[in-house]
């Protein structure tokens, strides 16, 4: 009864030649938040549904909520809720009918027609699906994956396509759904997303997973070496600046006209960096000192920037 | 704490499956309504059957000797009846469970507490209530221009009905779940366009060659055609013609339960 919401050990999957997902091991005790954390291709889809049961694992063994996907999946469907990458509906169905009929799967399900509301598709109600907009359809398959009240959530890339509105109100409803006792596995190359929702956040890359723990020991462990960020004219000489600096630090300009100064950030180098600037006639906005991001820790751990 | 639109206990999980009869009804129900909004469909599985029962019934373009001293109506009506089944539980359902596929719906509804075996009951009842919506137009129209069935045959054309659609329906399930949906399309419309010139629908294996008419006899369009001829011609039961569709029927749904794919 007390089995973990989903528990991963050695899993591989293996498409032809491409080894999507390569000996992941995971474990996501009930009634948390976890965000599997990877760029595109790191095989996170692909282990979210094997946990599904919509693919066989090569090797390794799986369990959610105590149970093998692949042979009880009878038994789990009507206990976990399944948010698709890209969703899947009727072309043509209206959006209020598509949750109906997956209400209709479910022994208790929540009323369809306020879930329509709260989500903001109340308006869109007799709207066929082929003509919401992704955002929208989105919501809908977020909605379907709710429905029936499940105990665990499966979420696919779940604010993919939406703006910030929509995906505030989805971060909220996760909050009320940990609240509620749900567990959720969310995946997101949103680091955004997982640093703010989830208790637990796994970064995979190339179906391996290459960190995991709390956003916040994450962060911590990967920060021996603060950094300092500021933002001025694009195209300052960044080599001149980390040749004021003392030896050991570097300083580069992370996107145009945003810096950023690695090593132990002291008042001395503070002072230095902004008397530099003022040096070059230009005032150093938006000053930061501070722990490095998941977004930062990423990079670091692989040498990639996670959005590509 | 920060107020929330959602009240504490709102998702508190109440996990469980639905009447299995309330599932199959609300599945039906949405693959009957797509079917009947989808203007191709439409098309397909009522407008032609009805230029067809219209065009071949007022007009003398087919040759006399294939149906003596009957009404041309009374000979054509069983016959577009046969093509109205394998116009919508053939070739419309394949088409549509392609692009389903395509649009991932299989794999949503999979996902949820739906047994699998549902997925395809569903769209079996729908076929079939989309049938018994095209006998009652197309059977209404043809009475208006004097169709007069055997009393008598009404059950077995009844029953040579539903067992078309089971046949067709296995057949379109078998189609539609194995290929890509643009595939699918094309081979669908493909095999209707053949079934009606040269199945047995709009050609009676009387007046072909023997050969070739045994051929036509054991394919499921010849039999379903011959089946209704017999009963609403004839008042007769036509066990052959029900017996081949049951064999196909059989057949395709064994091999469509190996072959049928989600995405
Ligand atoms: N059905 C498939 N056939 C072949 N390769 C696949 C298939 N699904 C995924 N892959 C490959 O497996 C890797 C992981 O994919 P995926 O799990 O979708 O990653 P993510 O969800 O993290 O973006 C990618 O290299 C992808 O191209
Ligand atoms: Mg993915």
């Amino acid at each position: 009864m007390n089995a973990a919401a989903v528990e991963i050990t050695g899993l591989v999957k293996r498409f032809g030649s491409v080894t999507a997902v390569d000996g992941l091991d995971l474990k996501m005790p009930k009634g948390e938040i976890l965000a599997l954390l990877g760029p595109n291709g790191a095989g996170k889809t692909t282990t979210v549904e094997i946990c599904e049961g919509f693919r066989t694992p090569d090797a390794g063994t799986v369990r959610v909520l105590g149970l093998d996907p692949a042979r009880d999946g009878a038994t789990l469907r009507p206990r976990v809720g399944v948010m698709p990458q890209g969703g899947g509906a009727y072309p043509g169905v209206h959006a209020e009918e598509m949750l109906r009929l997956v209400a209709a799967c479910a022994a208790e399900p929540l009323d369809p027609a306020w879930l329509l509301d709260v989500l903001g598709l109340g308006s869109a109600r007799r709207t066929p699906f082929k003509r919401l907009s992704g955002g929208q359809q989105q919501r809908l398959s977020l909605a379907c994956a709710l429905i029936g009240r499940p105990e665990l959530v499966f979420l696919d890339e779940p604010t993919a396509g939406m703006d910030p509105q929509a995906r505030r109100l989805v971060w909220e409803l996760l909050a009320a759904l940990r609240t509620d006792g749900v567990s959720v596995l969310l995946t997101t190359h949103l680091m955004e997303e997982a640093e703010s929702l989830a208790d637990d956040v796994v970064i995979v890359d190339d179906g391996t997973v290459i960190a995991q723990g709390s956003p916040s020991a994450l962060t911590a462990e990967h920060a021996e070496d603060a950094q300092l960020r500021f933002r001025a004219r694009p195209g300052l000489d960044t080599r001149l600046l980390a040749a004021a600096l003392p030896e050991g630090y570097v300083a580069g300009e992370s996107s145009p006209g945003s810096y950023r100064v690695i090593g132990h950030v002291d008042p001395q180098v503070v002072s230095t960096v902004t008397s530099w600037c003022a040096q070059q006639g230009v005032l150093a906005e938006e000053l930061h000192v501070g722990r490095r991001d998941l977004e930062e820790v990423f990079l670091e751990l692989t040498g990639r920037e996670l959005r590509t | 704490m920060t107020t929330s639109r959602f009240a504490p206990g709102t998702f508190t999980p109440a996990p469980g499956r639905g009447r299995l009869g309330h599932m199959l009804a609300a599945h039906a129900r949405v693959e009957t309504a797509l079917t009947l909004r989808h203007g191709e469909q439409i098309l397909l599985t009522l407008l032609i059957p009805l230029a067809l029962l219209l065009g071949l019934s007022l007009l003398d373009v087919l040759p006399a000797g294939e149906f003596a001293d009957m009404d041309r109506v009374d000979w054509i009506t069983p016959r577009i009846l046969a093509l109205a089944v394998l116009s919508s539980a053939f070739t419309g359902q394949a088409i549509a469970l392609g692009f389903d596929r395509r649009y991932g719906v299989l794999k949503r509804l999979a996902a949820t507490a739906l047994p699998r075996w549902l997925l395809v009951a569903g769209r079996l009842v729908a076929a079939l209530v989309v049938v018994t919506l095209q006998v009652l137009i197309l059977g209404g129209v043809a009475a208006l221009l004097g169709w007069s069935p055997s009393a008598a045959g009404i059950a077995f054309a009844v029953a040579a009905l539903v067992l078309g659609t089971l046949c067709f329906g296995a057949l379109g399930v078998l189609l539609g779940g194995a290929l890509k949906a643009e595939a699918v399309l094309a081979l669908a419309n493909i095999v209707w366009f053949v079934l009606l010139l040269a199945g047995g629908i709009l050609m009676v294996p009387s007046a072909l060659p023997e050969a070739y008419a045994t051929v036509v006899g054991i394919l499921p369009s010849g039999a379903l055609a011959e089946g209704l001829h017999a009963a609403l011609v004839d008042g007769t039961f036509s066990a052959g013609s029900c017996a081949v569709l049951a064999v196909w029927a059989a057949l395709a749904a064994a091999i469509a339960t190996r072959t049928t794919k989600l995405t």
